[in-house]
């Protein structure tokens, strides 16, 4: 069961990725009519907390954009070679947790070499994370999107552990850690509260694409995603040891974005780290067709759609968390898309036989 | 007389595809009637319409002198029609019993009742069966068996054989062809699919002949001769096969198995037990086996995909096998043929370098092969899935052939192809043995494996035996079976 | 043990009674998925379906009552998964995806409902909820009597394990439904309409899913919380599997799961300070190990997540 194949885009994937926001936002709109809101000024206020000013571009939107760019990668990865990670926000916590742990204990170091080293433990812990699911996989044959998605709720009441316990602030008192070293803190882009993170996230992208498109190991995961018998027999891809190692990329990924989280914005572990990153995120690489330089874009998007939707509570007083049914109509309509466009291609000639 | 079921003027057209245009056929009470035709042809195609699967564009469907309307094969099973798939198509997982209660739609209340049920048509129709036996553990011959049972449970009085006997090794399609004509004695009126001429002839009351969805002939099968039917069925006098080459034998063998043994793959089947059998450069071996006897297993170690249980296997490299599911095995079918060209290619290919690609040599290689192969398809990027099941194993083995195999392995490649695009194939793998190749080569048809093979080698029950020179065709039938005394 | 052993009993009564009480979301839900499951779908939607039934209730509940509220979360788990059955058995969208979509959608629309109707900050709600009934002569067996002490919505999970049981197979209905799932090809060549079998199976999931999740409102908790499920319905799911898709596993599957979790209280009262958060982890790592554990040679419906 190919998700989406590796073909390339066509103008009617373009269509339905559009028409995909399109259903959301108006659906969205209906809805707030229905419920007596004024869906203009709602929608206005959407705009205006997510471009609204140059401050809401960069500090808020683009901010938020990274660790949907960084996990939505992630999830490509995953995804394209068939292995359905649904868990990339524990593994976001597990490498928020780690790199908080290193990143109190870095003081005296040089800054770049620290930076690299929480960064690093977000990268490993993000990976330990999803190497469980790899491992019940492989060995137990238990499917990864029960196991994956198992291993967020453990994920998130061990970082409740966390800031309560072991990494809970000097005083004792919130349930948070205390602040990074100094050296610790990725440094931001000057007149803004964006970070370097951004910059990484744009690289991996790049280097995303490069993989899936020019080289021989992004080939055998394509194929392993698309039909793993054929990549199996034909291929002679050891397709298990494939999926097994796009998982634990993907793991890292979102390990790099919780550390990325914690070393350019939050300075801190909070319990509510991610307001659900690693299921938006899903949504961010559906909507680019599992394509790495369209999660660049539709990255950006959902980050405008949650900061604006903040705006939208701050505003017109509309609960920010219906910005998830806004998502979840995308998903729906990218995939019923999907689904036709798949349906419409030429049938062989079994039906003639 | 009314007929028991007549098709008048049927046509069916699917996609660009006219599978049936104006097709006439009777059906006469009580009789065994040979439905024949060439693949493609649109045999299975007038069927599935008098079956109530497929509806036609246009024409009449009369049974027992009435004219009906078949919206479903529910149906059809209403008015008596019955079809046995030649792709089994009962649950794996069911047990024998519940295949039939879903099939007659028995209620289910009590487990009791539906066992007497079954009970008493075995009785019946004497063909007995376990009832709790799981489906996907039975022998192929036992699970036609169900599918019998699936018709007759519904009361069907006009049964469509679909191609009954392609899967069986020779004995048991005797066998089963005197079962049919037992269920005709017993009052009911049968169609039989196929493309054995002999069969037709030797079994059937009456034969109609289909061409590119027209019937071009019908008659009493007694004082038919089969070079007549053949060019009904070709529309042209059959042309003589030059007889194989002897293979140029005396260097070392490619392959090498010296009491080589092989687990069953997923569990199931037989598996392969002490084989020792060599294979020379410049020979095509052919390989006959029933289905599940062990020939998956083999093929898949000769491969490299199956690590052998125990034995000495030497197989030169490179070695290419082609699967023959090629829709789910042999290509993607949703990347284009250069990207399938690279999967066959894999690591040692002229366009990977330090496991970077170079796409645009891959897609100039595809262009040069589809053009040398003749491959019908609009160019190097077009997906897989767009090409005929002719063009697609045409593909496959030129993608094979480009890697310029010491052994090539290729299991069933002409299935479900029409006669032209399979004598074609096998005058490539021919030629590839030709060139210094070792082939193996496996087919459920022993007439084309005799056709087209230096010698044989028979597997059955996981035991295989080499078939020495001048074996006749009756004696490998039974050895297909396991029930042939062994040769020596 | 420093407890008397009249002590210690009641103690193991009242452990027994709350590893039911745990459990008897879990096996509702559980028992609708196994029907999903048998007729081929996977729904990763029954945690919206339980969210979507909670608020349900958790509304029906305070404007009618707990019976009302039943009905209400039934509706609403069906409501939502209308949406699932359209979108992935009738324009064949990936169902894994669509149910997380759907899931999605739950936590978004009970979020956004809940404070429009309760106000901003989700005023404290209090909810009438099922007394509990006691079984004539169960409830006073000694030890384990407290078991037989419990709300009706219980009782109603209990009694779908027989009546689903007969369902699939002892009627027609159920052998077509367990042949779309096991291999659709095969079923419609027998004429089974697979696409309706399937639409009909899901529904009877979001029902049982919304059931399921009033029951944890108006049987449990008496009040409604965002994403309160936290993460039940993914438990189900598990327990399915557990259970071997079969309602007697499932309901053994239940039993267990609600055994383990409510072995904290049995912690909590012997005075062992260990930190919540390690009961919160423990049925999900639970569910992950005894996945590992057990065998899976009865495999899945083998047309699983296929169309």
């Amino acid at each position: 069961m190919a998700i989406l194949p590796g073909t390339r885009r066509g103008l009617g994937d373009w269509a339905a990725s559009i028409a995909a926001v399109l259903a959301g936002l108006t659906i969205l709109a209906v809805g707030l009519s229905i419920a007596g809101y004024d869906a203009g000024a709602a929608l206005a206020a959407m705009w205006h907390g997510a471009f609204g000013s140059w401050y809401a571009l960069t500090s808020a939107t683009l901010v938020r954009a990274i660790p949907l760019i960084t996990i939505g990668l992630g999830i490509a990865l995953a995804f394209r070679a068939g292995a359905l990670n649904i868990g990339a926000e524990g593994q976001f916590y597990a490498g928020a947790i780690l790199a908080t742990w290193l990143g109190l204990h870095l003081q005296g170091w040089p800054r770049f070499p620290a930076v690299v080293m929480v960064l690093l433990a977000g990268v490993a812990g993000g990976g330990l994370w999803s190497l469980v699911p790899a491992w019940l996989k492989r060995r137990y044959g238990v499917l990864e999107v029960i196991s994956t998605l198992m291993l967020n709720f453990v994920a998130e009441a061990l970082t409740s552990l966390m800031v309560q316990g072991p990494l809970q602030e000097a005083r004792g008192v919130y349930p948070q850690s205390d602040s990074i070293a100094e050296v610790a803190r990725l440094p931001l882009i000057p007149g803004t509260r964006l970070h370097w993170g951004f910059v990484l996230s744009l690289l991996l992208a790049g280097l995303l694409w490069f993989l899936f498109q020019r080289t021989l190991w992004g080939f055998q995961l394509r194929a392993t995603g698309a039909n793993p018998r054929a990549a199996q027999v034909t291929g002679r891809i050891n397709v298990g040891g494939v999926a097994a190692a796009a998982l634990i990329g993907s793991g890292m990924l979102a390990g790099l974005a919780g550390s990325m989280e914690v070393s350019g914005v939050s300075y801190a572990l909070f319990q509510s780290l991610s307001p659900g990153y690693g299921f938006t995120a899903i949504a961010v690489a559906l909507l680019a067709r599992l394509d790495p330089r369209a999660i660049v874009v539709t990255g950006i998007l959902f980050a405008a759609l949650e900061t604006g939707a903040a705006g939208m509570q701050r505003d017109a007083g509309v609960p920010a968390v219906v910005v998830y049914v806004v998502e979840a109509v995308i998903i729906l309509v990218v995939l019923v898309a999907d689904a036709g466009l798949r349906r419409r291609a030429p049938v062989p000639e079994a039906a003639a036989a | 007389m009314i007929p028991a079921l007549e098709l008048r003027g049927i046509s069916k057209r699917f996609g660009p595809v006219q599978a049936l245009e104006g097709a006439d056929f009777l059906l006469r009470p009580g009789e065994v009637h040979a439905l024949l035709g060439e693949n493609g042809a649109g045999k299975s195609t007038l069927m599935s319409i008098a079956a109530g699967l497929v509806k036609p564009d246009q024409g009449e469907v009369v049974v027992n002198g009435v004219t009906v309307r078949l919206g479903s094969p529910r149906d059809a099973a209403r008015y008596g029609v019955g079809m046995v798939h030649q792709h089994f198509s009962s649950v794996p997982a069911f047990t024998a019993m519940e295949n039939v209660a879903l099939a007659a739609r028995w209620p289910m209340g009590s487990p009791r009742v539906v066992r007497q049920r079954l009970e008493e048509l075995t009785r019946r129709s004497g063909l007995a069966i376990e009832p709790d036996a799981r489906t996907e553990s039975l022998s192929v011959i036992l699970r036609q068996r169900i599918e019998i049972l699936k018709a007759l449970a519904t009361d069907a009085s006009i049964l469509l054989f679909d191609e009954p006997t392609g899967t069986l090794a020779p004995p048991d399609a005797l066998d089963l062809l005197r079962v049919i004509r037992q269920l005709a004695g017993q009052g009911s009126s049968v169609v039989l699919i196929t493309h054995r001429l002999d069969e037709a002839l030797a079994h059937a009351d009456r034969v109609t002949v289909l061409r590119r969805g027209r019937m071009v002939f019908t008659g009493p099968a007694q004082g038919l001769g089969g070079n007549e039917l053949a060019s009904h069925m070709l529309g042209h006098p059959p042309e003589n096969v030059s007889p194989p080459v002897p293979a140029v034998v005396g260097s070392p063998p490619a392959v090498q198995a010296d009491r080589l043994s092989i687990a069953a793959d997923g569990g199931r089947g037989p598996g392969i037990r002490d084989a020792t059998f060599q294979i020379a450069p410049g020979e095509v071996v052919g390989l006959a086996a029933v289905e599940g006897s062990g020939q998956r297993e083999l093929l898949r170690a000769l491969a490299g995909l199956l690590e052998p249980k125990s034995g000495v296997l030497q197989v030169q490299a490179p070695v290419c096998f082609i699967p023959e599911d090629r829709t789910t095995e042999g290509l993607i079918q949703e990347f284009s043929l250069a990207d399938n060209l690279m999967l066959g290619f894999g690591a040692h290919a002229p366009w990977v370098r330090h496991g970077v690609l170079a796409p645009a040599l891959c897609e100039r290689m595809t262009a040069e092969l589809i053009e040398e192969y003749q491959v019908r398809s609009p160019g190097p990027l077009a997906q897989a899935a767009t090409l005929s099941g002719g063009n697609q194993q045409r593909f496959m083995l030129a993608r094979a052939l480009a890697q310029q195999p010491r052994v090539l392995l290729a299991e069933q490649p002409a299935r479900g192809l029409d006669i032209q695009a399979s004598r074609d194939i096998y005058q490539r793998l021919r030629k590839a043995a030709d060139t210094g190749a070792a082939v193996l080569l496996h087919s459920n048809d022993l007439d084309e494996l005799l056709a087209w093979c230096d010698r044989l080698m028979v597997l059955a029950g996981g035991y295989l035996q080499v078939v020495p020179p001048g074996t006749d065709r009756d004696a490998i039938g039974r050895l297909m079976l396991g029930s042939g005394s062994r040769l020596s | 043990m420093m407890l008397s052993e009249p002590g210690a009993l009641a103690l193991v009564g009242s452990f027994a009674a709350a590893a039911v009480r745990i459990s008897s979301p879990l096996l509702i839900a559980a028992i609708g998925e196994t029907v999903v499951e048998r007729s081929g779908v996977i729904n990763l939607g029954l945690e919206g379906a339980m969210l979507a039934g909670a608020l349900a209730g958790a509304i029906g509940g305070s404007v009618e009552g707990p019976w009302f509220g039943l009905l209400l979360s039934a509706a609403a788990g069906m409501a939502l998964m209308t949406v699932f059955a359209t979108v992935t058995i009738w324009l064949r969208a990936d169902q894994i995806i669509a149910g997380t979509a759907m899931t999605l959608a739950a936590v978004g629309l009970t979020g956004g409902l809940y404070r429009l109707i309760y106000g901003a900050g989700g005023v404290g709600l209090s909810l009438p909820t099922f007394a509990p009934v006691a079984i004539p002569v169960l409830s006073r067996v000694s030890v384990l009597g407290p078991m037989f002490q419990q709300p009706v919505p219980v009782y109603l999970g209990f009694l779908s394990v027989p009546l689903v049981w007969i369902l699939l197979f002892r009627t027609r209905f159920g052998l077509a439904l367990r042949a779309a799932g096991e291999s659709p090809d095969a079923a419609r060549a027998a004429g089974v309409p697979v696409q309706w079998c399937r639409t009909i199976a899901i529904l009877f999931g979001g029902a049982m899913g919304g059931l399921a999740g009033a029951t944890l409102v108006l049987a449990q908790v008496g009040t409604f919380a965002e994403r309160m499920t936290a993460g039940r319905g993914f438990v189900a799911i598990a327990i399915v599997v557990l259970g071997r898709w079969h309602p007697f596993g499932v309901f053994a599957a239940a039993l267990l799961f609600g055994l383990l979790t409510a072995l904290q209280f049995l912690f909590q009262a012997s005075g062992v300070a260990i930190p919540y958060q390690w009961f919160l982890m423990l049925p999900y790592v639970l569910t992950l190990l005894a996945l590992a554990v057990v065998r899976r040679r009865v495999a899945a419906p083998a047309g699983l997540a296929k169309s």
